[in-house]
């Protein structure tokens, strides 16, 4: 198996050739979209993040903006933050992998002299990614991330174990695979625990989940969480308990496979191809923003009530068993499952039809999310800012 | 064998999920485990909406709710076979 894709200056393989305009922080927003505006075929990536941020949360806001820039998804990069010391940080963290990045800073200079030179490299950068050619390359310089939204019961019995057949499958080519959602494990963590591939990964598991309850869950709780996990869209779907919601959730990982380590958020895989668990939120466009920025280039989304998720520079593909959601908002589902709960598909074939829509995916085709423009781009912050 | 009406996890579950639109009560459902596509029946005692789960067995209150053959919380009140099995009868052992 192989598909056409950019191969980047670091040997990564890229399915999309976006060239960003990344802010690095909140008032660099208005710059980055003006730049974006003059210069077509760029793409602005505002957020509401940045400024006077400290500490681990600090780490994590540079570490996503550094790897959303570093995605191989990305041909080149113009950065544009208000002063120019953390704007450096976010240039030097992206040209690690050798691309294309500059930064502009706006102190000094304003809004017109910083878009007027931005625009010139952005101009550049678009004229230059656009020649790059496709190459072929193994279906195991993919890595694929999945995480599952809006889940109903159906997910569990459907389009869940579709993503874990297509892991099974594809683990063994040797792709790198990211599954997270930390607080959606609750109820499932003992069979998440013997997942591991070593005491080691478990253990690393253990630590993440434990310190999740206690130090999120405990600490801020003021009920048992059934207001909000399962949601409200779960609930409507069927879904009645957190452990019924994890056990479902945890379909994603299939029945062989096993993961290497257990990863801080938008942390890069250290261990070489294989599964890997990240400690993220289970909020949809949380989680995949900080599986991007680890690298992910292609994204694999179960839903059942119908989450309407995509990503700025990963392409989100869904995956849907409901019958009730193909029928009524199909616009959003690539690919159809609903045959396995009328017994008339396995979940071996239907693991098949999602590795094909990752191929086609890979090789250019528009996810649904792509089509209808869901870019949702959502920064974990881990506490409030200076 | 027809389209199910209901599809259980595994053999141990005491509950299944309605997967058709439109279930009304008195409907004979057809159930397949999916560990093994084995089939059973069982009657509906209400209508029950796409998703939600029916009580394979009778349970009361105190209870513990198995799915995927494991457990899933407890009942708070009860709910004998045939009927609707969800928020109002059945709560997270969690947090």
């Amino acid at each position: 198996m192989t598909v056409n894709a950019w191969r980047r200056e670091n040997g990564r393989v890229g399915v999309r050739n976006h060239v960003l305009i990344l802010p690095v922080d909140d008032i660099s927003n208005a710059a980055c979209e003006a730049v974006a505006n003059n210069v077509k075929g760029t793409m602005a990536i505002p957020h509401a993040y940045g400024r006077l941020q400290f500490g681990e949360d600090l780490d994590l806001h540079f570490r996503t903006i550094i790897g959303t820039g570093a995605n191989p998804n990305v041909a080149a990069v113009v950065v544009i933050g208000i002063e120019p010391e953390w704007t450096q940080v976010i240039v030097d963290g992206i040209a690690k992998t050798g691309k294309p990045v500059t930064g502009f800073s706006i102190e000094q200079k304003g809004d017109f002299e910083t878009i007027r030179a931005a625009s010139w490299k952005a101009k550049e950068y678009v004229q230059w990614a656009t020649e790059l050619q496709k190459e072929a390359c193994p279906v195991s310089d993919l890595w694929i991330s999945t995480k599952c939204g809006e889940s109903d019961t159906t997910t569990g019995l459907s389009s869940c174990p579709t993503v874990g057949n297509m892991y099974d499958k594809l683990l063994p080519e040797g792709i790198y695979g990211c599954f997270g959602e930390t607080s959606e494990i609750t109820g499932a963590e003992h069979i998440c625990e013997k997942r591991a591939a070593t005491p080691e990964a478990g253990a690393a598991f253990r630590k993440i989940f434990d310190a999740y309850q206690d130090e999120v869950i405990e600490a801020h709780k003021t009920s048992d969480l059934s207001d909000s996990q399962p949601t409200k869209g779960n609930i409507l779907g069927g879904l009645t308990t957190i452990e019924e919601k994890a056990l479902g959730n945890l379909e994603k990982i299939g029945r062989s496979s096993t993961y290497i380590d257990a990863m801080g958020p938008a942390v890069a895989p250290e261990k070489g191809p294989g599964l890997y668990f990240m400690d993220t939120s289970s909020a949809a466009a949380e989680c995949v923003t900080l599986m991007a920025a680890a690298g992910y280039v292609i994204h694999t989304f179960p839903t059942g009530q119908g989450n309407v998720i995509g990503n700025p520079i990963v392409p989100v593909i869904k995956i849907s068993g409901n019958p009730r959601t193909l029928r009524t908002m199909s616009e959003h589902i690539d690919v159809d499952v609903t045959g396995v709960l009328t017994r008339e598909q396995t979940i071996d074939q239907a693991g098949d039809a999602l590795i094909e829509m990752i191929l086609r995916t890979a090789n250019g085709r528009n996810t649904a999310a792509e089509a209808l423009g869901h870019r949702e781009f959502s920064l974990t912050k881990l506490y409030r800012s200076a | 064998m027809g389209k199910p009406h209901l599809l259980k996890h595994d053999h141990s579950d005491n509950v299944g999920v309605v997967v058709v639109e439109g279930l009304t009560a008195g409907t004979e459902m057809l159930c397949v485990v999916t560990a093994d596509n084995s089939d059973f029946t069982v009657t509906a005692k209400a209508d029950i909406p796409i998703g939600h789960k029916v009580a394979l067995s009778d349970l009361k209150e105190g209870d513990t709710v198995l799915k995927y053959g494991e457990d899933i919380g407890r009942m708070v009140g009860a709910a004998n076979v045939g009927e609707h099995v969800h928020v109002h009868n059945c709560k997270t052992k969690r947090w």
